[in-house]
């Protein structure tokens, strides 16, 4: 059994829009253990993505805590989040997000342009990452020569390539057809199987969620089982 | 750790249509700011390539031009023995009188008539101005009725070809040669014998004595001597001085200069941040990503400013290189004293182009900063949701 790697206690976040308080996470307590491939789903507005983004540390809850890995992420001043996030989280978004102008590679090198590591360690790590998700071939292809699966796959690489323990991913598969989904599912569950990394997915999909060892429903910002 | 330059670098390329309306902007507002400029250096080079330090100008007090200053024969003799005028191997004082005539020419072009400074001298004169040069032909000869022209202003003046001849005051006068004034005031000018100045124009003063004095103690003993004696009522100072005050002043020229850039530079501002607001607003989710990935606000900042910089340098070598085109290019106006054709050239100095590119580089990035700040607040979260 091992540890949590995420422990979230009575976590809420309120968003004021003008008078309004839109609740969109109501005291919610979890525990996400290391190793996990959590699916978290719902449906759209029940607050995944909000808690998904607490979790990784680019939104900041209105009340109780969240912590990764012992870590009060809120507590955290705004560059050390940037560096926080750097080591410990690998994103995986919706529409891909790869930067169009880079190659696949550049893509990959861009979090390690953040560390200390000089270019050959670099170009080993990056190289690594394309290799898991099977696009070592595609490195010098730009974003758009590559097909929405690649897209996804590369930016799976590059969520991967500073090796986080934690891998969040909102909706990876919503923008591709069933065949690439089966590709980045495939991908995800061998990172949280094989490399023992927590990957925490938004889906709401309930095909994409089987590919978890975990599912979680949220139901207007509660969460359901 | 900053963003690579590549980014910055292909951004900019991706979107080429306005990446060179940026550039080309930029370099028409540093064409336009080297180009005056190089004017104005062109016109001080003119008054500071003039004179020779050791040399004693001296025209009657109160004239406000040369051409315009009148000086009796009688006054000659009397000055001309003064002891401290240096002498030449022949034992003859190095004292040049020129008599300086404004003549009404034809343009060559055909558009009319404008005047020109004609200025007699003798050979002193000509020894006393080293800088003045023949780049064609012969000078003139004593006694003979030719006339040495500026080659400068052969190209703008009819008849002006060595050979051909025209007609002023009560003579005609062939053209025997051109003179190369070295970027001085003399460029402006056409030169003959005095005495035939004199008769010709049926003139019996002169305008201006020109003095070498035998040492510099000598020089100024001599400016005191010439303005304290009430009878000549002259005005003597150094040659350098007298050219510094007395042509054509660079200011206005450099305020123009000044004034437009700085007109067209608010332009050239407000279109590059368009352009950068542009790019920042389509760019939105990319620098969320950025900034999700642990980049910092001031790497945004960063990438952007270098962006637009890098534009605006580009703009800067492309408007130097324009300007440099015309480097050496000769023009006119029309002096503010003697209404008489002044030529000069524009002159794009090393330090000129620095300042052109020193100048894009900051209109580049003032127009980024705003936008790429905007960039930098973007909450990252708010950035990942704008689709
Ligand atoms: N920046 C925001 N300002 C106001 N309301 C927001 C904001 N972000 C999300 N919400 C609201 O919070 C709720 C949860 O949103 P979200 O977490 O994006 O849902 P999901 O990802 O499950 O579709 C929704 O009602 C949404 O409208
Ligand atoms: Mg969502």
């Amino acid at each position: 059994m091992s540890a949590n790697i995420v422990t979230i206690r009575s976590l809420s976040k309120i968003y004021q829009q003008g008078d309004i308080n839109v609740t969109a996470l109501d005291k919610i307590s979890l525990d996400i253990a290391s190793g996990e491939f959590l699916s978290l789903m719902g449906p759209s507005g029940s607050g995944k993505s909000t808690l998904l983004h607490i979790i990784a540390g680019i939104d900041r809850p209105t009340k109780g805590e969240c912590r990764v890995q012992g870590i009060d992420v809120a507590k955290l001043n705004e560059s050390q989040l940037a560096d926080w996030r750097n080591q410990n989280v690998g994103f995986v978004f919706q529409t891909f997000n790869l930067i169009p102008v880079l190659t696949a590679y550049e893509n990959v090198e861009l979090p390690l342009l953040l560390t200390r590591m000089n270019r050959a360690e670099r170009r080993k790590q990056v190289e690594t990452a394309l290799e898991i998700v099977g696009l070592a071939d595609r490195a010098k292809h730009l974003p758009k020569q590559l097909s929405g699966g690649q897209e996804q796959r590369v930016a799976i690489a590059r969520a991967l390539v500073t090796d986080p323990a934690l891998v969040v991913a909102d909706e990876p598969t919503g923008n591709l057809d069933s065949h690439s989904a089966q590709e980045v599912l495939g991908v995800l569950r061998t990172l949280s199987h094989d490399a023992g990394k927590t990957v925490i997915m938004v889906t709401h999909d309930p095909k994409a969620a089987a590919f978890g060892s975990r599912q979680i429903h949220l139901e207007k910002g509660e969460l359901s089982k | 750790m900053a963003l690579p330059l590549n980014y910055s670098l292909r951004n900019a390329l991706v979107r080429w249509r306005s990446t060179i309306a940026t550039v080309l902007g930029i370099a028409l507002v540093v064409f336009v700011f080297v180009l005056l400029q190089s004017l104005a250096a062109g016109i001080e080079k003119s008054s500071s390539n003039t004179g020779d330090p050791r040399n004693i100008m001296v025209v009657r007090k109160g004239s406000t031009a040369e051409s315009a200053s009148l000086i009796s024969r009688q006054t000659l003799t009397e000055i001309r023995y003064f002891e401290e005028i240096a002498r030449n191997e022949n034992g003859e004082p190095i004292i040049s009188a020129d008599v300086l005539v404004l003549a009404s020419l034809p343009r060559r072009d055909g558009s009319g008539e404008a005047n020109v400074l004609l200025r007699g001298v003798t050979a002193r004169g000509l020894e006393l101005r080293p800088q003045v040069k023949i780049s064609e032909g012969r000078w003139f000869e004593a006694g003979k009725r030719e006339i040495v022209v500026s080659a400068k202003l052969a190209k703008r003046f009819a008849n002006f070809d060595i050979g051909q001849s025209f007609k002023t005051g009560s003579a005609t006068f062939t053209v025997v040669g051109w003179l190369e004034g070295g970027g001085s005031a003399f460029d402006s000018e056409c030169w003959l014998d005095a005495d035939e100045c004199l008769s010709t124009f049926e003139r019996d003063m002169y305008s201006s004595f020109l003095i070498q004095p035998s040492d510099e103690g000598a020089g100024e003993k001599l400016i005191a001597r010439i303005e304290a004696d009430r009878r000549f009522k002259l005005k003597a100072e150094k040659e350098v001085e007298y050219y510094r005050k007395q042509t054509m002043t660079a200011a206005p020229i450099k305020w123009l200069g000044g004034f437009l850039a700085v007109m067209m530079s608010v332009g050239a501002v407000f279109a590059a941040m368009n352009t950068m607001y542009a790019a920042v607003g389509a760019r939105t989710r990319e620098i969320g990503t950025l900034r999700v990935l642990g980049f910092r606000r001031r790497s945004v900042v960063a990438a952007l400013l270098l962006e637009g910089g890098l534009l605006a340098l580009v703009g800067g070598v492309l408007g130097c290189a324009i300007a440099f085109y015309w480097n050496g290019y000769t023009t006119a106006t029309m002096g503010m004293e003697t209404f008489s054709e002044i030529v000069f050239e524009f002159r794009v100095t090393p330090k000129l182009v620095v300042e052109g590119l020193v100048f894009a580089f900051i209109v580049g990035l003032i127009g980024t900063l705003f936008p790429a700040i905007r960039a930098a607040r973007l909450p990252v979260i708010l950035a990942l949701k704008s689709i």
